[in-house]
């Protein structure tokens, strides 16, 4: 599903953020990405849905070389990824319903099947009562709900969390947690980088342990490994 | 801003607009007065018929020759007691013994070829001298070329000013909406769907800005054209007339105005566009 090979990132500035990356992302997989800060973690989720672009090596993705990938063809790529970040990234003059909207209108879907899809969205991610209203009247937890549910609401393969929990305090964390658990009960498979130790030492899952641009532990059903 | 780049393609589009009507008007002028630039050989009076004829031979061969008439020294003093009227009865003494030459006259396929081809007739055997435009035409078509060449070069120079303010403007829209751009990239939306809007707002501000200079300049023109059309009845210059000249000058005026809108919205996408 998503496969990287001799992958190395060294950005204009001389930093070397992936410095020979290998590793293979089965379908329905859910991974943690773990390690320090500055370690290279968001570079590596970054190169997933090409925001960055490796400086040399192959990143396949459903059988898509990246490299290979033209330009004009990465929106459509980027239609069968969910992003999510530790800022959510809402546009706050919108309310719940047109953020998640947003996401099909903008590649241009049919209105009758936004409607659908994106009640069914919020219904799954628990805000169907919360629709009309506006970021800014949302708890933290509810705000990135929100972001969950535009990442999915074109029903991707994969989706990519960076520190999703980042912002959060823990209970609202755990909530969180609960609906990516959801998402990848449905088949979907979850790319999350994330320093919360309970979490990772808890709903177990495969852990890649990134230090220095290197991957120096890959681990099914592994510990965070850090102290927190 | 968005005040500030509508009035500079405002601007601009008023200059080119003047400009192109004094070019479009004086380039008129120059063909009219090109059609009846010609060169006049005076055959030297030694030369016998032989000669002569040799001498409008090698004319007729130039390069750049397109009529060359004879006119036979008789008919040449016939042409100027006409052209002198009652005083030119005095002249009529000179019909017995005529001090003119015969003369070659020669139309040249172009009108700005007129100097060099008269310098190569002045080589040949048998010329006593040779006349043409007397240097006017020259300077008139100098005075064309150096003007257009000036306006030319202002011209580039407001057409990127008024690109650059309106590229300044979208930028501002673009940043504002920066957040909305992010995410539309992030989902999937391709770039000319996110293009689209600023291209349309670069589009608005060109044409907004080539209404004024449309107005202004055809209304000047229909009054300047009333005033100075009669005073030149008299002359062989004529101004470009009113229909269709204003309606093609509109047209090349609204598609500048929306050429530099789009030009500009191009430019300042673009850069948030790179992936
Ligand atoms: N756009 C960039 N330009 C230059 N250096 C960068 C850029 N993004 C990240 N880096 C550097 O690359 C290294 C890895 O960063 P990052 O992938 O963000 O690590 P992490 O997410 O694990 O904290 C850091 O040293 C960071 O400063
Ligand atoms: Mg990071």
């Amino acid at each position: 599903m998503i496969e990287m090979q001799d992958v190395y990132k060294t950005y204009r500035n001389g930093v070397t953020a992936a410095n020979g990356l290998n590793i293979k992302i089965d379908a329905g997989e859910f991974l943690y990405v773990v390690g320090p800060s500055g370690a290279g973690k968001s570079t590596f989720i970054k190169m997933m849905y090409r925001e960055v672009r490796p400086t040399s090596g192959t990143i396949t993705i459903n059988g898509v070389n990246l490299s290979k990938l033209r330009d004009s063809k990465v929106p459509l790529l980027r239609r069968n990824i969910g992003v999510v970040f530790q800022d959510f990234k809402l546009l706050n003059t919108l309310n719940v319903y047109e953020n998640v909207a947003f996401a099909l209108e903008v590649i241009e879907e049919q209105p009758s099947y936004i409607k659908k899809r994106v009640m069914e969205t919020l219904e799954l991610v628990g805000l169907k009562n919360k629709a009309r209203m506006l970021p800014t009247e949302l708890s933290g937890g509810e705000q990135q709900r929100v972001s969950i549910a535009r990442s999915i609401v074109n029903a991707p393969k994969v989706v990519i969390a960076d520190e999703p929990t980042g912002n959060l305090d823990p209970d609202t964390s755990w909530d969180i947690m609960n609906v990516f658990e959801e998402i990848n009960m449905r088949g979907t498979t979850i790319v999350m980088a994330t320093h919360n130790k309970d979490i990772v030492n808890t709903i177990k899952h495969r852990v890649v342990a990134i230090e220095g641009g290197r991957i120096a532990r890959d681990q099914q059903k592994g510990d965070y490994g850090y102290e927190a | 801003m968005t005040f500030a780049s509508v009035s500079a393609v405002t601007v601009t589009l008023l200059l080119v607009g003047v400009f192109f009507v004094i070019m479009m008007n004086l380039n008129n002028v120059a063909t009219t007065i090109e059609e009846d630039v010609e060169i006049r050989v005076h055959v030297d009076v030694a030369a016998n018929e032989q000669d002569r004829e040799a001498l409008g031979e090698q004319i007729t061969q130039l390069a750049g020759v397109k009529t060359v008439q004879f006119s036979p020294k008789d008919k040449e003093l016939d042409n100027l007691i006409e052209s002198l009227g009652t005083e030119g009865e005095a002249f009529k003494l000179f019909e017995q013994d005529n001090p003119l030459n015969d003369v070659f006259v020669i139309k040249t396929t172009e009108p700005t070829d007129t100097m060099e081809v008269a310098e190569e007739i002045e080589a040949f055997n048998y010329v006593a001298t040779v006349k043409y435009g007397q240097g006017k035409i020259e300077q008139l078509f100098k005075i064309i070329n150096v003007s257009r060449n000036v306006g030319l070069a202002l011209i580039v120079g407001l057409l990127f000013t008024a690109m650059f303010l309106i590229s300044n403007t979208i930028k501002i829209t673009i940043v504002a909406r920066r957040r909305e751009i992010e995410i539309m990239r992030l989902v999937g939306a391709t770039n000319s769907f996110i293009r689209w809007p600023f291209f349309l707002e670069g589009l608005w501000l060109g044409i907004l800005g080539s209404l004024v200079p449309i107005a202004a300049v055809s209304s000047a023109y229909y009054y300047a054209y009333g005033i100075i059309e009669p005073k030149l009845k008299d002359h062989f210059i004529q101004l470009i007339e009113f229909d269709p000249f204003v309606y093609q000058l509109s047209a090349i005026l609204i598609i500048m105005g929306a050429a530099i809108g789009i030009w500009g919205s191009l430019m300042s996408v673009r850069k948030f566009l790179k992936v």
